[in-house]
């Protein structure tokens, strides 16, 4: 279910986070569907369980998955994480204007840039 | 808990341990790394009850190792060069194992079987070099062991026994909090499974942390500026290189936080990229003094 890339330089702990919430986002692993447990992925992967932990701990703060004591992880509402992912990736989009504005790029190019993606689109 | 403190170790006037000090926390994955002869397997045969300390405090579970009985039932090691007796088959091996540990697990024997294609028959010295290894393998996880120290254990394992190896082990700790210590100059693979790192040199211990906060701790960054680059104040450069404008600096802080002085320098570009435990090593432990550089790679 989870690949890991031995030449991604990152943090395993990140590279499992990404996986899982790919997984969850796209519907891979329904709303409210069990996540294999920390024991289980930790051997299936044969990584650090206080790494898979972590990446769970993580994904738990940030609102993908829920935790009920005794029974494991679960896969959070779909429609709540949509609207998580928008937010996470309007802040990238933000971050990217302005870089490129930064670059000497005008607001009203940007604006005309994304209402030509929008037209493409219909 | 596996903690030595201050242990000396004299070899015929050779200090081999120079007052060295090493916490492995309980229920931690600990590697060991350092160049050839810096003591790693000296610190092992420590921990293990193998040598006496010259001077110094070797103590697992808060109990001195040396000629004690109790804690050596609980420690399980698999030892570089695999040792079997004479002609003894993995079968004879298994009965002398249940002698020396009473909490052997005949159950989990017969499970593993399973995971490891071996003649059970066959004299372990005829077997090859690997699956000596994996003979070791599979005694030492039905000694159902509280601590668990290994010295180079998948030297010589293929890729698949590598994994399945390294899967069953984690599976254990997950399970009933084994404690492990594992030597290996294989930093790749120890950066999956450790959550704690030492590196020792020349019988000393040179830097201990935990995994993530090496790894959270130090970034890359890549930046070019326009013209001359300006005085990088606010970050904790540990290491810098350019080529042409661009120049790459080792800093130590988290990665927000260098983004942010990064952003306000308005450079032409730059670009944050995380370390790996090989190059974390490396810039560390950089410097003209250190041949560490060499020797961890």
């Amino acid at each position: 279910m989870i690949a890991l890339n031995y030449r991604d330089s990152r943090p395993i702990y990140e590279q499992i986070k990404d996986n899982l919430r790919r997984l969850i986002l796209s519907g891979g692993i329904a709303p409210d569907e069990k996540l294999p447990s920390v024991r289980e992925l930790a051997s299936q992967l044969a990584i650090n369980p206080n790494t898979i932990q972590r990446a769970y701990r993580e994904l738990e703060s940030e609102g993908y998955i829920y935790t009920v004591a005794g029974k494991g992880s679960f896969a959070g509402n779909l429609h709540e994480i949509a609207d998580l992912r928008v937010r996470e990736l309007l802040s990238q989009f933000d971050a990217l204007t302005d870089r490129l504005m930064g670059m000497g790029q005008s607001a009203e190019t940007l604006a005309q840039r994304v209402r030509e993606r929008g037209g493409k689109e219909k | 808990m596996i903690e030595i403190q201050d242990l000396v170790k004299t070899f015929d006037g050779f200090r081999a341990l120079d007052g060295l000090t090493l916490h492995v926390p309980q229920g931690g994955i600990y590697g060991l790394v350092g160049p050839n002869g810096s003591g790693k397997s000296t610190v092992i045969r420590h921990i293990t009850g193998i040598y006496r300390p010259d001077s110094g405090s070797v103590t697992v579970g808060g109990q001195p190792v040396y000629e004690n009985v109790a804690v050596k039932r609980r420690i399980a090691y698999i030892s570089d060069d695999v040792y079997a007796f004479l002609s003894a088959s993995l079968k004879d091996m298994k009965e002398f194992y249940r002698g020396l540990y009473p909490q052997f697990d005949t159950q989990r024997y017969e499970q593993l079987r399973e995971a490891f294609p071996l003649d059970e028959r066959k004299a372990i010295r005829h077997l090859s070099k690997g699956m000596q290894k994996q003979a070791a393998f599979w005694l030492a996880m039905c000694c159902r062991p509280d601590y668990l120290v290994l010295d180079e254990p998948v030297d010589g394992l293929d890729p698949v026994m590598r994994r399945r190896v390294w899967g069953i082990l984690m599976n254990d700790v997950a399970e009933r909090g084994t404690t492990v210590l594992v030597s290996s100059h294989n930093l790749r693979e120890l950066e999956d499974v450790c959550d704690h790192v030492g590196i020792i040199d020349r019988g000393r211990v040179l830097i201990e942390r935990s995994l993530s906060e090496l790894q959270d701790n130090i970034v890359k960054l890549q930046i070019a500026f326009e013209g001359e680059a300006p005085e990088l104040s606010g970050l904790d450069v540990l290491h810098r290189s350019a080529a042409g404008r661009v120049q790459t600096l080792i800093v130590r802080g988290c990665q927000a936080e260098v983004e942010q002085v990064a952003a306000s320098l308005r450079p032409l570009f730059y670009d944050l990229l995380p370390l790996t435990l090989e190059e974390i090593f490396i810039y560390e432990l950089g410097g003209d003094d250190n041949d560490l550089k060499n020797a961890v790679l």
